[in-house]
């Protein structure tokens, strides 16, 4: 269960800007993420939204402004101040980052299992059973059968590929999970479990999460809040449903008006 | 404290920027208050925005123009200007809403659609979907479906499955959207029943009822929301 109330936000960003020479990539953004909560970043191709999320989760550094974390022991610390090395700690262990296309996000050549068991390793497991235990455990919950343990994920369809490397992400307990169009490319039954699978499992463990989308029916459907941008600003920011229901900026009047009704 | 809602001048325009910025007047002054135990029902023809009156409170549309509190326990929360994590605390413990439309998830089941505001509200999954059953079973949906996502469902079964997701949780302010809209006799009658029963239960609500027949038994007053029109302000 969700604690909308908790005092204290996991992630705060503050003015992240981020220039690709002289042009800009996203300007001025900041939010808050309260724990348990999934955040949507929505936006045509090109409005900057890829940019912020790869900022927020130090793939890219920002131009100007500032991303802060509270960390496992509570204090709140500016991401681009921590070492490498407590940097890396971070992304291995108390985050996951779901790419739109899997191969960006596993390893191809190695099996199904030794994608889950490789984050456990990276913290600290290095008893065997263990790991293909709870490896075999993961790829269930993601409904893969765990006769695919020893496969590789080349032998994969891409919606099976998509839920391998959720279970690789999610293998460590994270508390904050980036996605970036996790849904995109698949067809839509696929797209529909995995939707539903994300949604379940987003509540089951209280994550924190935010997804970059162009599908609104996909925010609608997974998250509480919502951030358009446009041209790398920020044009409306707002509950879900509200946004969704009673849009105020001209663009985003004229993005909920162009979803194809079925 | 006895008054669960009270809205004090209350105003909305839509502003149609793909229209070329028409400005659309919905409600304007919109001032009335629903006392815990009590059903109010909002009167007046179509179109005179008895449903933004119930979105503005829920938070689905903005309200522009002045307050909708809402007793949240001891403390008083002002829905139009508060925080959007806020409004989501009041929607998992303080306020529901019972809408007409199901809004369907795909591959969940309606035993767990039923069940799901329940469980967010903490009770354990097991028993949370018993008392989905229970609901399902009083609203006459086949126990052959209560296993099966509401997608194939007819219009009559899916809206029955919301109004079983509608009540199954307490929520001290209830909202409600044309509950019985095109259900039969029987039906009816249990909705009938579920309001009488929040009622007792000391839960304030606020309905848009066409139905004239159920809005004679559960209304206890009518507010007339054609006395707030915008135009005519």
């Amino acid at each position: 269960m969700t604690d909308f109330l908790s005092e204290e936000p996991l992630l705060r960003a503050s003015g992240v800007t981020r220039f690709y020479g002289d042009r800009i990539g996203c300007r001025d953004v900041s939010f808050e993420l309260w724990p348990g909560e999934v955040l949507a970043i929505v936006g045509e191709s090109g409005s900057g939204k890829t940019t912020l999320l790869n900022c927020l989760a130090t793939r890219l550094a920002p131009t100007a402004g500032a991303i802060e974390y509270r960390m496992r022991d509570g204090a709140m610390r500016d991401l681009f101040q921590l070492t490498e090395a407590e940097r890396r700690f971070l992304m291995r262990t108390d985050w996951g980052f779901v790419h739109q296309n899997a191969a960006d996000g596993l390893r191809m050549t190695v099996s199904a299992g030794a994608n889950v068991g490789e984050r456990l390793m990276a913290v600290g497991n290095r008893h065997y059973g263990n790991i293909r235990g709870t490896a075999l455990d993961w790829l269930e919950r993601v409904e893969i059968d765990g006769t695919r343990i020893d496969d590789d994920p080349r032998a994969f369809s891409g919606g099976m590929r998509q839920r391998l490397q959720i279970a690789r992400n999610l293998v460590t307990g994270p508390r904050l999970v980036f996605m970036d169009e996790p849904t995109g490319g698949l067809d839509v039954s696929v797209q529909a479990r995995l939707l539903d699978l994300l949604r379940g499992l987003v509540a089951d463990l209280g994550l924190s999460v935010v997804i970059v989308t162009h599908d609104l029916a996909v925010a609608r459907l997974l998250s509480h809040r919502m951030i358009v941008m446009r041209n790398g600003e920020v044009i409306e920011t707002g509950l879900t449903d509200q946004v969704l229901d009673d849009p105020q900026a001209p663009y985003t009047q004229l993005l909920v008006s162009s979803i194809l009704q079925v | 404290m006895r008054t669960r809602l009270c809205l004090n001048d209350v105003g909305k325009t839509f502003t149609m920027h793909l229209q070329g910025g028409l400005a659309i007047p919905v409600v304007a002054g919109v001032s009335f208050a629903v006392d815990a135990g009590e059903c109010v029902v909002l009167g007046g023809p179509s179109g005179a925005g008895k449903s933004s009156i119930l979105k503005m409170i829920y938070g689905n549309y903005r309200c522009e123009r002045g307050q909708i509190l809402v007793t949240e326990n001891e403390k008083i929360v002002n829905i139009a200007s508060a925080a959007p994590r806020q409004v989501l605390a009041l929607r998992q413990k303080t306020i529901g809403y019972v809408s007409q439309f199901l809004r369907v998830i795909p591959r969940v089941s309606a035993e767990n659609v039923v069940a799901e505001p329940l469980i967010a509200q903490g009770t354990g999954e097991a028993a949370a979907r018993k008392v989905a059953r229970d609901l399902l079973a009083r609203l006459n949906v086949p126990e052959a479906l209560w296993g099966l996502p509401p997608a194939t469902f007819s219009g009559g079964e899916q809206q029955r499955v919301n109004i079983a997701r509608g009540f199954i949780a307490h929520y001290p302010l209830l909202l409600l959207d044309e509950p019985t809209a095109s259900l039969d006799a029987a039906n009816r009658a249990v909705v009938i029943d579920l309001v009488n029963e929040k009622k007792q239960q000391g839960v304030a609500m606020l309905g848009i009822l066409h139905d004239l027949d159920v809005r004679e038994v559960i209304a206890d007053r009518v507010v007339d929301v054609s006395g707030f029109s915008a135009r005519a302000a």
